[in-house]
């Protein structure tokens, strides 16, 4: 009974690679697509495995501050790594941007968004969606984008929060929102927005949605995390981070 | 100043969710009832159905429910046709479209301990009512309700903590708006997302000692009545 068993697992010990690892990676929710795309060009070149945990930045801290499994995080905002890090939760000298993110006033339908955001002056509409400003960073920047353009308070009536960007997407994505403020890389493919109508706002409008990783403590030994948090900032990933809109 | 902003938004997240739950009971309350009587009685082949539609809420993630609930009524889905036709706009991201989100996720809280209940009382006692000559309505009033107490008191108190305590729901089609649709576990998961983890334990022990209150009343209040919660019929 047992032989077979032992041979297969001994087989799987043999045939793993030496080097091959296991990397648990939380993501944030806007980053999504490009990790995708990054982790499978990884595990393709190196031949680690990639776990993909998607969520907020504020769930993902607390569930690390409390054991979770993760070696990599990928925030969607600077405070909260830096936050990590001076609480000693992570690998010092591990944090870095990997990616600026980027806000689009988008509408789910053409022509409801025209490209110099002046649907918002003519406040033609019934509800717009926005991440909420105290927890996504994408919400920040759509508050100071609308407070810059005087328009707050005017607009403020008709404010839907998402309680994040994916959320606040949908909000629009199904048209209970006619409009509203996400990712770019959310609807960014091959260098334009893919569906609807939409305005990517200027980036002196609000300021720059710095996303930062970092090494979580527990990977201290973790080689395939190092290999990977060092990936990220390759020119390979970095062409993958600009195809979906993101700065680096 | 900041202090007081926070308790003026906690109470207004708590009145509002009260509101919410009790007019949600209310309504589940009313429309449960038939309902209840029918699948209680009913030998039709829909009798299956029906009870799995209801039951639904009790197995299906409320992120899943709430998904559907914010297609459906949305601009392009078949209700939010309707409501817009009949001049009443969107539902979503109102309080009226929190109010028909929860008559949903709280059915079988409702319908489910009522059922029970018509089913014990059985048929006997109205044909006994019925030979004394007394209408369908005087039946209802005085002879099923009074029997149909217990189950009656576990619907309207399963219905209301429930409702209290939705939360995938309210998040999806709420749009977390201050007075209008930001209820008290929508509010406590803001606290979390957003590190303030002192007015986080501070609601969510709240919610705590107001479940295991609101329970430990019903079995008190209750005690040869339907004490499993959420078992089926």
């Amino acid at each position: 009974m047992f032989a077979p068993a032992l041979a297969l697992l001994a087989s799987l010990l043999l045939c793993a690679p030496a080097q091959a690892g296991t990397v648990q990676v939380a993501v944030a929710a806007n980053f999504t697509e490009p990790m995708k795309a990054i982790a499978a060009d990884f595990e393709r070149d190196t031949g680690n495995r990639v776990e993909l945990s998607f969520g907020s930045t504020g769930k993902f801290y607390a569930q690390i501050k409390n054991g979770a499994p993760f070696d990599l995080f990928l925030s969607a905002d600077e405070a909260t790594p830096e936050r990590l890090e001076r609480e000693g939760g992570i690998v010092p000298g591990s944090r870095f941007t990997y990616a600026i993110g980027r806000l689009v006033l988008w509408s789910a339908q053409a022509g409801v968004v025209d490209d110099q955001g002046a649907v918002l002056k003519g406040n033609a509409f019934k509800a717009i969606a926005v991440a909420n400003p105290k927890l996504a960073p994408y919400g920040a920047a759509a508050i100071q984008t609308l407070t810059k353009l005087g328009l707050l308070d005017q607009v403020q009536p008709k404010i839907v929060q998402g309680e994040n960007i994916a959320q606040t997407y949908a909000f629009v994505a199904t048209g209970n929102a006619e409009l509203g403020f996400i990712a770019l890389s959310q609807v960014w493919a091959n260098g334009r927005i893919k569906s609807g109508s939409g305005w990517v706002v200027p980036d002196d409008l609000h300021a720059p949605i710095r996303q930062d990783a970092v090494l979580l403590a527990r990977a201290r030994d973790n080689n395939a995390a190092a290999a990977l948090l060092a990936y990220l900032r390759s020119d390979t990933a970095r062409a993958v981070i600009h195809s979906f809109g993101y700065g680096t | 100043m900041a202090a007081d902003a926070g308790y003026a938004a906690t109470w207004s997240a708590v009145a509002l969710t009260l509101e919410l739950a009790g007019l949600t009971t209310l309504i589940l309350l009313l429309i449960g009832t038939p309902l209840a009587w029918w699948l209680a009685r009913t030998r039709s082949w829909w009798k299956g159905p029906v009870g799995a539609l209801v039951a639904l809420p009790l197995v299906l993630p409320p992120s899943v429910l709430g998904f559907y609930l914010l297609v459906a009524l949305g601009p392009a889905g078949p209700v939010g046709r309707i409501t817009e036709a009949l001049g009443l706009g969107l539902l979503p991201f109102t309080f009226a479209g929190l109010v028909v989100g929860s008559v949903l996720y709280s059915m079988p809280f409702v319908v489910q301990p009522i059922q029970n209940a018509f089913e014990a009382v059985g048929t006997r006692p109205l044909e006994v009512a019925a030979t004394l000559r007394a209408s369908p309505l005087d039946t209802f009033w005085s002879v099923l309700l009074p029997l149909a107490r217990p189950g009656y008191l576990t619907a309207t108190v399963m219905g209301f903590a429930h409702t209290v305590g939705e939360f995938g729901v309210v998040l999806m089609i709420g749009g977390n708006i201050p007075g209008k649709t930001r209820v008290m576990s929508v509010q406590i998961y803001d606290h979390v997302e957003a590190l303030e983890y002192a007015q986080a334990h501070w609601l969510s022990a709240g919610m705590l000692v107001f479940a295991f209150v609101v329970l430990l009343a019903l079995y008190l209040l209750n005690p040869t009545g339907q004490r499993r919660i959420g078992a089926g019929p």
